[in-house]
């Protein structure tokens, strides 16, 4: 009963919502309280009171009164140190599970003045610190662990600043529909395979060697023969050198193909193969269970088949769901979210009726 | 936060800065401690060397407790207590590896400010304060901001203090004042400074040369002749050859007094001496204050004065005291030390035998005075032998009044004629910028009482016949030139003067209202701004309605700029334009570029056609094209002017 209480005063004075768009911060969504120094600083205010009282000190009342109405405004610091920010997420790229996420956030301050010491931080104590300048936009990276493939959340992150005296502490909820699409972490180097079940034409990476077709820059996971050293040397940067395959000669990296593995195993080894054979130029095509891409050799069609290794299994694979089945494999912001299941009670709860 | 070397300065200038004005009531191997910690400190931060040891730090604490305990022999008290906090907070600044010890050492000298305040409460101290809280709050906002250079954390400094400076007059008028103190204060809780209850050569003239205040006196009619002004101590009985002392007081009789005459009216402000005793101008007939009037007319409390403390008197200048003495007490009034000054006795005794009475005895011991070149100084030779008195009368014959009170009574009492000596101020200083006369130390001064029948005990100045000046005009006039006298007693050029009764008259408005800001004086002054029925409740309730009052201004002003949407000239133009059309029921879609607005409303009102062509050509020109007009503007702002629909 008192933890429905409870619950139900939560979501009534945070208001859980995943937010699209940009975000003002108004007073309605920022939250204040004593920190702990705060607690201390007035049991200090309190003793030096006692004294002033006990010794007659005209001039320690102003003191113990100067100092207590200096904490009682950083109240107000810390809000208007927050208020009136325009928040919105920003694109973030995709990464290799393992990798970090950098979680990319506008920060548009059009006050005239600057912000100082603000705190980003997500459910397990990820946080970034930054400050804002008067009538500026800053770009602000949350590197968060991309543990493991599919869409990654950033769960609710809080938006904290403890300006300037570190006595309050006024915080805001942010929880964006930004994610970021995490591929499954590529396999140990390891030859592609032999041949094709379909075309049954051999092996094409040997071909797809001949032909020097050009040079594109470095992408992560590119093979070390392929760089193009002698470029590098002459200071031009990290250069792979491209071959043409040959047009007809198809490699299908085949989920059926592999032996007997955990899904997850033959995930990566398949994501290893897309890299491999994208930086060996080839044509390849890529063949799971439930979704088959037509053979191709593009920038587009790499990112494409990645996409489709890291959603494997997830359902939906199009659009990054709002509130993710609670699947071991989605966003893990949103495992760590007890408003996020509250949420869902609550909607499941309101679809049933009020009967 | 990281403790950098910037932050780690911050914190040794603001521990400097608390505990500079304890220096010169800190024992000096304190002091030289602490600056020797504080530079070391220092150093530190600036190699960036590591910290000490715990173990020598252990050492270093033990060792300055057990020197404390030489020094004051004891680890409580008030010395020892403040004594004790700037050495630890000084060693602690040493053992400072993290965000959370830096709050602590700041916290701590805030205490460390409140606890100068034991020994000065002047204006230039609240000055220092605030000049110390400024750099506390800068070190403060630099421990939470970590990176922001100095200049802007000491505008943030500035801006918490001042706002904060209303807030604090609101509480510091309105906070329900306690009357303290709460629990007992140690012995040494309050300084004593001034008249104490004995006297021997030399404690007077010691007095005179200090320029404290003793207490400020504002007449409420016209105020008495300066020669009239004997505030009234201490009354000294017992005398044992070189120290005068009030004795046992054994008398439960009322003190006696009347034939008055000479009414007067003054209050008082006293400043705190720690004794029980009032002064006032003899003979105090009522006081405002609960205080008693002992057997021989002193004004004494109950507790002692430790807080500045006002009251009205009423004296009468003419009256007659205790005519009908009791036996004993006049017996006490003759008592003398065996066997000392038989060169005093002698001399009193052919006084008494040439005939005459009291009255005539008194004569003769005041004409021995004045003929027989007797001096007044403030450097009277010692007078270190068993007969004080005769060395005086007979040998040296410099001396301060106190020599003169006490060899006068000595003679009187030799001579059969009960006497003893008084203690208290003589004189004043009128400051005709806030009407009132200061009495200061250096005034302090003795005389004797004697008594005779019929008149009871009647005032003598003994002092006054050596050197009449004293009593007329003051200690300056009465001394020569080159006796060492405080710089305020000296005669001093106007403006001089002028200056340092301005000075005295702000220092007394201090003194009312902000050091002596106490219950009675806060109902009194919240009477005057028309507050009735005065209750604690009611204090606190408007306490907290001005306060919340004064908070929601200050977040109306500093919230104020936190969104700025200021479109340049020429956009606020075209947006007033639109308006015009707006109320039309025109209204430009997002995706509308002005050109494209402008052929829609003209197929809307083809009427008005050639003024929306015109305006939106000039819009559009000053707007995108690179070329700039002085005239364009102004241009634009008539056309829209004078645009109607």
């Amino acid at each position: 009963m008192l933890t429905t209480l409870k619950q139900k005063f939560r979501i009534w004075l945070f208001r859980p919502k995943i937010e699209s768009g940009t975000v003002t911060l108004n007073q309605r969504r920022i939250f204040i309280l004593p920190t702990r120094q705060g607690l201390g600083f007035a049991f200090v205010l309190l003793l030096m009171l006692l004294g002033d009282i006990n010794y007659n000190l005209s001039l320690g009342y102003v003191l113990t009164f100067l100092l207590g109405t200096t904490g009682m405004m950083n109240m107000l610091h810390a809000f208007r140190n927050m208020a009136q920010l325009e928040i919105r997420a920003g694109r973030t790229d995709a990464v290799f599970a393992g990798d970090l996420a950098q979680f990319v956030f506008h920060f548009h301050n059009s006050g005239k003045l600057p912000r100082y010491h603000l705190n980003l931080q997500d459910g397990s104590g990820h946080s970034v610190t930054f400050d804002i300048p008067a009538q500026q936009n800053v770009e602000v990276r949350l590197p968060l662990p991309a543990a493991q493939r599919g869409w990654l959340g950033t769960g609710r992150l809080t938006l904290f600043n403890e300006f300037p005296l570190g006595l309050f502490h006024a915080w805001s909820y942010l929880e964006f529909d930004t994610h970021c699409l995490v591929y499954p972490k590529p396999a140990a180097p390891m030859p592609l395979p032999a041949s094709s079940a379909q075309s049954g034409t051999g092996m094409l990476g040997v071909t797809g060697d001949e032909d020097f077709a050009g040079l594109r820059s470095y992408v992560t996971g590119d093979a070390l023969p392929r760089i193009a050293w002698k470029v590098l040397a002459r200071e031009q940067g990290l250069q792979v050198k491209q071959f043409s395959a040959q047009q007809g000669q198809e490699l299908w990296l085949d989920w059926f193909l592999l032996p007997a593995l955990a899904a997850e195993r033959k995930l990566e080894i398949l994501t290893r193969w897309v890299l491999d054979a994208d930086v060996q130029g080839l044509h390849y095509g890529l063949r799971l269970p439930d979704i088959e891409l037509p053979p191709g050799h593009s920038a587009t069609h790499r990112a494409e088949c990645l996409r489709a290794l890291a959603l494997f299994g997830l359902g939906d694979i199009e659009t990054p769901t709002l509130s993710p089945s609670p699947s071991p494999a989605s966003g893990r912001g949103e495992r760590e979210n007890p408003l996020s299941r509250l949420r869902e009670r609550v909607a499941r709860s309101a679809g049933r009726g009020q009967a | 936060m990281k403790l950098t070397a910037s932050l780690i300065y911050g914190l040794l200038t603001s521990i400097l800065l608390v505990s500079a004005p304890h220096a010169d009531h800190l024992p000096l191997w304190v002091s030289a401690l602490c600056a020797v910690l504080l530079g070391w400190r220092a150093y530190l931060g600036y190699s960036g060397n590591p910290m000490p040891p715990y173990w020598l730090l252990l050492t270093i604490t033990l060792g300055s407790v057990g020197g404390l305990l030489i020094s004051f022999h004891t680890l409580f008290g008030r010395e020892v207590g403040v004594t004790m906090l700037i050495l630890l907070t000084t060693l602690k600044l040493l053992e400072m590896r993290a965000a959370r010890d830096a709050t602590v050492v700041i916290y701590l000298a805030c205490f460390i400010i409140i606890t100068n305040f034991f020994y000065s409460q002047s204006i230039p101290t609240a000055l220092f304060m605030l000049a110390t809280l400024l750099v506390i709050m800068a070190t403060w906002v630099h421990l939470q901001t970590g990176t922001l250079a100095l200049r802007p954390r000491l505008r943030i400094a500035a801006v918490l203090l001042l706002q904060a400076i209303p807030l604090m007059l609101v509480l510091f008028v309105l906070f329900p004042r306690v009357q303290g103190p709460l629990w007992g204060l140690p012995q040494d809780a309050y300084a004593s400074s001034g008249l104490t209850d004995t006297m021997s050569p030399g404690s007077l003239s010691k007095l005179s040369l200090s320029d404290a205040v003793a207490f400020r006196v504002a007449f409420s009619g016209n105020p008495p002749l300066r020669e009239q002004m004997y505030w009234r101590g201490p009354v000294l009985w017992d005398f044992d050859g070189q120290t005068w002392t009030p004795g046992i007081a054994a008398s439960n009789r009322v003190a006696q007094l009347d034939s008055l005459s000479g009414p007067i009216d003054y209050t008082v402000t006293l400043e705190p001496h720690n004794k029980t005793w009032l002064f006032a101008l003899e003979m105090p007939t009522r006081v405002s204050v609960p205080a008693g009037m002992t057997y021989d007319f002193q004004l004494r409390q109950k507790s002692p004065v430790n807080a500045r403390l006002r009251y009205d008197v009423h004296t009468q200048l003419g009256y007659r005291a205790n005519a009908g003495e009791e036996p004993f007490q006049l017996r006490r009034a003759l008592l003398l030390p065996r066997g000392l000054n038989p060169r005093a006795r002698q001399l009193a005794t052919e006084w008494r035998t040439s005939g005459g009475g009291d009255e005539a005895v008194m004569r003769a011991a005041l004409r021995n005075f004045s003929q027989q070149n007797f001096g007044y100084t403030l450097e009277p030779p010692p007078l270190p032998g068993f007969n004080a008195i005769d060395d005086f009368l007979f040998e040296t014959r410099q001396g301060f009044c106190e020599h003169y009170a006490s060899s006068f009574v000595f003679l009187m009492r030799a001579a059969g004629v009960p006497a003893r000596v008084v203690t208290g101020y003589q004189g004043a200083e009128y400051n005709d910028l806030g009407n009132y006369y200061i009495v200061r130390q250096s005034d302090a001064h003795a005389w004797a009482e004697v008594w005779l029948q019929e008149r009871g005990w009647v005032r003598v100045d003994p002092t006054a016949a050596i050197a009449p000046a004293r009593v007329q005009s003051g200690l300056a006039a009465a001394v020569p030139d080159s006796a060492v006298l405080p710089f305020m007693a000296r005669m001093q050029s106007p403006w001089l003067l002028k200056l340092r009764f301005n000075l005295d008259a702000l220092a007394n408005q201090w003194n009312q209202w902000v050091l002596g800001y106490n219950q009675e004086r806060q109902f009194a002054f919240l009477t005057r701004l028309g507050m009735e029925a005065i209750t604690w409740q009611k204090m606190a309730l408007n306490m907290l309605a001005y306060v919340a009052l004064l908070v929601g201004l200050f977040t109306l002003f500093m919230l104020r700029r936190l969104t700025v949407h200021n479109p340049d000239a020429v956009q606020a133009l075209y947006l007033k334009f639109c308006r015009k059309l707006e109320k039309k029921g025109i209204v430009r879609a997002a995706h509308e570029g002005p050109q494209d607005f402008a052929a829609r409303a003209m197929l809307i009102k083809p009427q008005h056609a050639d003024a929306i062509r015109d305006i939106t050509t000039r819009y559009v020109a000053l707007r995108y094209s690179r070329q700039s007009d002085s005239g364009a503007l102004p241009a634009l702002r008539r056309a829209i002017a004078v645009f109607r629909l």
